[in-house]
């Protein structure tokens, strides 16, 4: 093996092995399909700003999140914002906190309902997906059901009136803008930050290009 | 230094503290006369680039401190403050985020070059002791930092590796409770963690390099044939197979500094969390005492000896292990008895020997991220075996070596 | 190209590159300290419930920072305002900041409601109100207003400076308006503010 071959080997291994690395964390567990989140859908990221506001945000908060910032981003107008989402006394300025004691939450459900601002990124949306489609009927839970992938949940099934309403497809979409909506609210600069990503490295690519030819010409009188 | 006399400089201000300061003779030293092979390859390019991480990483730290609040109430909230509300406080975050792990890859890179071409051996050992100061005040630099955000797993992280030092014999359990300054991790602690990784580690790190760069010019730099370029030398006594720092290595420099900006932003842009290994999932919750994640991994840049730590089956000796297998570097001019710097010419022997060592390191970084069961608590064990074996037996094997002779011209292709 | 050309061509845009490239680097650390949103939210307009002042009577509120003073004005107090503006350094607000709505003797949306900055426009101390008519510290002729304990600047029930004292301008008049009747909003920015 000459000094080429075996530097190319360690660098292989090295490759190799990282990208063993990079897939044990996050690796979504058995029965949960990947789900496609479409940040650009702003209707679908609206009607996820809706559901989460009419259904989930009885009990769960965003801490870290304004209504304001939502409304501006979700091109939302104040209007709507105070008609349709602010259901108490908030402002728009106000966090989107819950109303909800942490000491009532913990009596009530054994565990106070936990903040949702960072749920896509500490457990990823699949799984959030998959968690609101999993609920099924068990009578030996206080809240009468269960959850296939998060056994012994402490959460009711909120949703159930609409899973029996709504046809499989609309309800699907109903969880997918939320899980949406959800993802958006984990990281609200996301958008932004993949096209940006765009022109800086565009720009270092040109200045590589001239800072290439000059290393090249000043090298040019190395023998 | 006889430089001293003649001014680089025509115009009047410069040299009007040119006489009051050694600013020409600085440039001469350090840049425009100082010569380093012409030979150099991409291994070379990482000590720049540690370079330029350590400026990414002071300048958005200094930024970071203006909004992050070191208390246990705030912590966490800060960090979203950042990320949300702050302008632009998410680039600056992830910037921070994602450079520490970029400082690891460009250390360790660094730091193998160092191992392929003999660049710790005489005259150069101090060059490579004061690395691995760095080094270890970088680790405690990313411990520190690591705690910081208050998470979940900074938290249990944090609680690991302090109560490492409980395995100390007798001062023990007094002196975890002296780091932390409390009972537990708290308040107190997260806010003395903050001064060292703001204040104390900063400042240490850049005495360092600056001394590190210091002994580099003065021995001059190694190269990739491990041949002493001052030996050979023209009628100006200026090396042959030297060329000037400036604007030879700058501008051969400054394309290595793009392209690895341009990697690394794909990183901030594109992958800041990188798959739980930048920022880890369990690190979006704000640590809980009564919670404790189910696997707690370290950063991936302390999981070789995280496994090693672990696989020592008595808690004790494992700390004392793992503590070795850090130490171990700083020995290596001495436990390396060849004559033959780069590997170019060595024998067999030491080739092996490093391509197990690697081997070895990168598979106890996989194992240190899993959990400690079954086959990889064997696995861990072996490599353990032979990430040692690399040190400790290296006296032996490296005498055994029967290199190749020596060019005394650096090989250099057009 | 000649090689000297060449050499100086991509020197000079390297360097360019680089220069633009640090420009655009140190863009986003001086646009972060603007303020943040969350100094944008706790800025955003307050509102103040009136219903209980009564004549005469003053209240003060904080607004990013800085005191306000409400003061229920008494018809007495309105009716001695017009009496005064020989005294006054800028009677009518000339060379003073105010919404457009209170360049007048009243300086204020409704007669009744003084809203003023409690900031003295000399160096920005709190002045400090005097109401009562002809106290002894104040002097026989004091009709009732603010005086500044920095430097002594006196203004009245207006906000409006006395001359012979070092502030230069009548009192900052915040853009407010009211809701409901009681409801002062101060901090809305009403389109006729002018300056």
């Amino acid at each position: 093996m000459n000094m080429k071959q075996y530097i190319f080997s360690l660098i292989a291994i090295f490759f190799f092995s990282n990208s063993g690395f990079a897939s044990s964390p996050t690796e979504p567990e058995v029965g949960i399909e990947a789900v496609t989140i479409n940040l650009s859908d702003v209707k679908s990221l609206q009607r996820g700003a809706r559901n989460f506001f009419n259904y989930c945000a009885g009990c769960h908060s965003l801490q870290y999140m304004r209504y304001e910032q939502i409304a501006e981003d979700l091109n939302i107008s104040e209007e709507q914002l105070l008609d349709n989402l602010i259901f108490t006394n908030k402002t728009p300025q106000d966090l989107v906190t819950t109303n909800m004691l942490q000491e009532d939450g913990d009596r009530w459900f054994g565990k106070a309902p936990p903040d949702l601002t960072l749920v896509t990124r500490r457990k990823n949306p699949d799984y959030v997906y998959q968690f609101l489609k999993s609920f099924y009927i068990d009578h030996t839970s206080p809240t009468g059901v269960n959850n296939l992938i998060q056994d012994g949940t402490s959460m009711p099934h909120i949703l159930w009136l609409l899973e029996e309403q709504m046809i499989a497809e609309d309800y699907n979409r109903f969880i997918l803008d939320t899980v949406t909506f959800l993802e958006y609210v984990g990281e609200p600069i996301q958008q932004k930050r993949k096209s940006l990503g765009v022109w800086v490295i565009s720009f270092l690519v040109l200045f590589l290009v001239f800072s290439y030819a000059l290393y090249k010409d000043i090298w040019r009188e190395v023998k | 230094m006889s430089k001293q006399e003649e001014s680089i400089f025509t115009n009047p201000i410069l040299k009007w503290v040119d006489d009051r300061f050694p600013l020409s003779s600085l440039i001469k030293d350090h840049a425009t006369e100082y010569y380093a092979s012409k030979n150099f390859n991409i291994w070379y390019i990482f000590g720049v680039l540690s370079m330029v991480v350590l400026i990414i990483m002071l300048m958005t730290g200094f930024f970071l401190t203006m909004n992050y609040k070191p208390s246990t109430e705030d912590a966490f909230n800060s960090v979203e403050y950042i990320m949300r509300s702050v302008e632009w406080g998410w680039l600056i975050r992830y910037m921070h985020s994602t450079g520490s792990s970029f400082f690891f890859i460009v250390v360790y890179l660094h730091m193998f070059r160092g191992m392929l071409y003999g660049s710790y051996k005489k005259p150069r050992e101090l060059i490579w002791i004061v690395g691995m100061l760095l080094y270890f005040c970088l680790m405690a630099e990313a411990f520190f930092g690591y705690l910081l955000p208050w998470g979940n797993m900074s938290y249990w992280a944090g609680q690991v590796i302090v109560n490492l030092f409980s395995y100390i014999p007798v001062i023990g359990e007094t002196l975890t409770e002296w780091i932390r300054g409390d009972y537990f991790m708290s308040d107190i602690t997260l806010n003395r963690f903050f001064a060292f990784h703001v204040i104390l580690l900063p400042l240490a790190i850049l005495a360092l390099v600056v001394a590190h760069i210091l002994a580099l010019h003065h021995v001059g730099s190694n190269n990739p044939d491990g041949i002493e370029i001052k030996d050979y030398k023209d009628e100006s006594g200026k090396p042959i197979d030297g060329v000037a720092f400036h604007p030879f290595h700058t501008s051969k420099d400054l394309v290595a500094i793009i392209v690895f900006l341009i990697l690394y932003f794909a990183a901030v842009f594109y992958a800041p969390e990188m798959g739980g290994l930048f920022l880890e999932v369990d690190n979006f919750e704000p640590a809980d005492p009564l919670k404790t994640p189910e696997h707690i991994v370290p950063s991936w840049y302390f999981t070789p000896y995280y496994a090693i730590l672990r696989a020592i089956p008595n808690a004790a000796l494992g700390a004392v292990f793992l503590v070795a297998a850090v130490l171990l570097f700083v020995f290596l001019p001495w436990l390396d008895r060849c004559s033959v710097k780069s590997i170019r010419y060595r024998g067999w022997q030491y080739k092996v020997a490093l391509f197990a060592f690697v081997v070895s390191f990168v598979v106890l970084g996989y194992l240190g991220m899993q959990p400690a069961t079954g086959i990889y608590v064997l696995l861990a064990r072996i490599f353990t075996i032979i990430y040692f074996a690399f040190f400790l037996l290296m006296p032996f094997y490296t005498k055994l070596e029967k290199t190749k002779p020596v060019p005394h011209r650096v090989v250099y292709k057009k | 190209m000649s090689k000297v050309g060449r050499r100086k061509f991509l020197s000079i845009a390297t360097s360019v590159t680089s220069v633009i490239g640090g420009a655009f680097a140190v863009t986003p650390f001086i646009l972060s300290f603007q303020p943040s949103k969350k100094a944008k939210a706790l800025g955003a307009s307050i509102k103040v419930d009136l219903s209980n002042l009564e004549p005469g009577s003053l209240i003060k509120v904080l607004y990013r920072g800085t005191p306000f003073y409400v003061v229920h004005r008494s018809d007495d107090m309105i009716a001695q305002l017009k009496t005064i503006n020989s005294d006054l350094r800028d009677p009518d607000s000339e060379l003073s900041i105010q919404p457009n709505f209170a360049k007048n003797e009243l300086r204020s949306m409704k007669p009744k409601y003084l809203v003023v900055e409690g900031v003295c426009t000399h160096l920005g101390c709190a002045p400090i109100e005097k109401f009562s008519i002809a106290p002894a510290d104040m002097g026989p002729d004091w009709r009732g207003g603010f005086y500044c304990p920095c430097h002594g600047s006196k203004f009245d029930l207006s906000g409006r400076v006395f001359s012979g004292v070092p502030a230069p301008s009548n009192l900052r008049i915040p853009p407010h308006r009211f809701e409901n009747g009681s409801i002062l909003v101060v901090g809305e920015n009403s389109e006729d503010m002018n300056v």
